[in-house]
């Protein structure tokens, strides 16, 4: 009972993570794959030939310049929020459980319209580069600089471990490549993406990795489903009599078991999209508020048909992979998948395409990691240069030259740590990280983000005593849970029973925030809640707002 | 002189009437989709034979797979409704409210 609950509260976070995170046998050299990758290795390479050409300020550099429409940054979001782990951990999920796994997609999904609604628009027209400017717009820039790049660079580093050691396993297992290899070739192909190519090089590796992978998807889902003569009911005719959960599969049934968990991962994903720097670094890179709302209902219409295109792939390869002994260990159809159980899709691919359209949807499983490391790389590195190095240590004060200078080192200093720590996390099942980024984005830079936002009443004592508490009790609880204090460190029982801290890390940040705000009668905070009708002027009209460059 | 300007759009009755009408539509957009999603989660929770109701006589697709598909449906068209208004009533207004205020 245990361990079905516990493997129940890690699908969630396998989902998102990772494709791989349970260890993954080696497999023979696959050509074609290797192929196409490079293909779009040397692809995206000219593109940030051409994008470092371009690339001459510190706007640029950050944010394209403003350049960027809302369809292409539209297309480029759905791809940072569209990783590999989507199309393979959510797919493997829908065949393992059937309904339960649609309808931990749905949870995926609506965080988006909140974004939309309630922090795109006020987001660009307030800040620049970073949503540290929007934090500390009318408070201490210092401490609250400092503050937010801390949240941004933690949760920065745990989701590049989380993508690394996916990565990794991947490659390994789809192109037979060692491991160490693999992360290697992912760190230094970010670092030439990032450094010489900026936020125009990440964004168009985005783009063009968003639309392989909602083609490749769609292509597999048209294919699958043309065996069933594009019938969702012949489909879940055949499921039903195939699959071991029986009619189950049409209904929810297991996640039922532990619904205080299921809330908190809910909760830490709706709102820790809002708090996740490199999704937030995208709104700065369209010219203005009104294409910052276009470009999330793009990215929103491209993920939620997305997420329904993976869940038609878990049911259809119910049927297709499902009965066929060839993609089982040992052939026997009662055991496990081979490769492991987030590989689903792929065997999918190989059942319908062959051995090409596989190695076309590895290649674009690869592209993805390499596009949403970038993304992260890129919103780490803009933290520590733009907040830290030119803010905090400069005041404000800082030579864009050598500020872009300091990005382009921080980038590479991320980059040479993410394969450190990719190689240093390997034998580890780092499932729980995935808990423990949304959990700190939603506890820490969500609260602390939309109270400066939305409320006059927010002061700097505040909003830092409550923005390192969300931080810190996020933290603890992760480690207290059982994914950490039982799986990782041994322990007999967790301390913490939720995997998913956001339930209760989230609602104790912004008590803390709130309180300590009121109690705050400084004259700092004074001048800091009258600051807030003319911050609210710039968010409502965009007057002052950070203007796109063009050239 | 960024006072200034700050002073009048704040006097403006038109920038009230944006400020109220802007975050009427947000607010009232994002409790209805979150409502609806933990509605749905709700259902989840307590009703799953309901969910598992075949959608047509002596099928066994059931009636929970269109109603997840159609929350993220209905969350993304509740995205399309609130752009569109943005896009055209108010920034109409606020372009309004701009071009008073440097008057």
């Amino acid at each position: 009972m245990k361990k079905i609950l516990t493997s129940l509260a890690m699908m969630p976070a396998l989902a998102l993570a990772g494709p791989a995170v349970e260890a993954a046998e080696k497999q023979p050299l696959n050509l074609t794959a290797i192929a196409m990758f490079f293909i779009f290795v040397a692809g995206t390479l000219v593109i940030t030939w051409w994008a470092a050409r371009r690339t001459k300020s510190a706007s640029d550099f950050y944010t394209a310049g403003g350049g960027i429409t809302g369809f292409q940054n539209g297309l480029a979001i759905a791809g940072d929020y569209m990783s590999a782990a989507t199309l393979l951990g959510l797919s493997s999920m829908v065949f393992a459980k059937g309904y339960d796994g649609l309808v931990y997609t749905v949870g995926f999904f609506v965080g988006w319209p909140v974004v939309t609604f309630l922090i795109a628009e006020r987001l660009r027209n307030l800040g620049k580069y970073t949503f540290a400017d929007i934090a500390s717009y009318r408070l201490d820039q210092k401490k609250i600089r400092t503050f937010a790049a801390f949240g941004s660079l933690t949760v920065v580093c745990f989701y590049l471990i989380v993508q690394m050691v996916g990565a990794g396993q991947l490659i390994k297992l789809l192109f037979g490549l060692d491991y160490p290899v693999a992360v290697v070739i992912v760190g230094v192909v970010m670092m030439l993406y990032v450094t010489f190519g900026g936020m125009i090089a990440t964004t168009w590796v985005q783009i063009i990795k968003a639309v392989l992978l909602l083609a490749g998807g769609t292509t597999l889902a048209v294919m699958a489903m043309s065996q069933f003569g594009f019938s969702y009911e012949t489909l879940a005719q055949r499921a039903v009599e195939v699959h071991k959960g029986g009619m189950g599969i049409m209904a929810p049934g297991s996640m039922l078991a532990d619904p205080v968990n299921a809330a908190s991962m809910s909760l830490g994903l709706v709102f820790g999209i809002a708090g996740l720097p490199h999704i937030l670094m995208r709104f700065f890179t369209v010219p203005n508020a009104r294409e910052a709302r276009k470009s999330v209902f793009v990215a929103t219409g491209f993920i939620g048909f997305f997420f329904i295109v993976v869940c038609t792939l878990g049911f259809s390869a119910m049927v297709i992979v499902g009965t066929n002994p060839q993609y089982f260990v040992d052939g026997d159809l009662a055991g496990k998948i081979a490769g492991g159980g987030n590989m689903v899709a792929m065997h999918l691919a190989h059942a319908v395409g062959g051995n090409l359209f596989l190695g076309f949807l590895s290649a674009v499983a690869f592209a993805t990691i390499l596009a949403v490391v970038s993304g992260l790389a890129l919103a780490g590195a803009s933290s520590i240069s733009h907040d830290i190095y030119a803010n905090v240590i400069c005041g404000g004060k800082a030579d864009e030259k050598t500020e872009i200078k300091v990005s382009k080192i921080a980038a590479i200093v991320l980059g040479v740590l993410a394969i450190i720590l990719g190689i240093m996390f390997e034998k580890m099942n780092v499932a729980f990280l995935v808990g423990l980024t949304f959990g700190i984005a939603a506890s820490a830079n969500f609260p602390i983000l939309i109270l400066s936002m939305y409320w006059k009443g927010l002061t700097t004592s505040g909003a830092l005593l409550g923005g390192f508490t969300g931080l810190i009790s996020a933290v603890t609880m992760v480690v207290l849970s059982p994914s950490v204090w039982v799986t990782v460190l041994g322990h007999e029982t967790a301390i913490f029973p939720y995997d998913h801290p956001a339930l209760f890390s989230m609602p104790l940040a912004f008590m803390v925030t709130i309180v300590v705000s009121m109690l705050d009668s400084s004259a700092q905070a004074k001048k800091e809640r009258a600051a807030f009708d003319d911050q609210l002027v710039r968010a409502q009209t965009g007057i002052g707002a950070a203007a796109a460059n063009n050239h | 002189m960024s006072n200034n300007i700050n002073d009048r759009i704040r006097s403006n009755p038109k920038y009230r009437e944006l400020a109220g009408k802007r975050s009427r539509t947000a607010w009232g957009l994002t409790a209805l989709v979150l409502a609806v999603y933990y509605s749905f989660m709700l259902l989840v929770g307590t009703s799953p034979e309901f969910l598992a109701t075949p959608l047509f006589e002596g099928g066994v697709l059931s009636i929970g797979v269109p109603i997840g598909a159609f929350i993220i449906f209905f969350a993304w068209a509740c995205t399309g409704l609130y752009v569109r208004r943005a896009n055209s009533e108010f920034d109409r207004l606020n372009a309004e409210i701009v071009e008073e205020a440097r008057k």
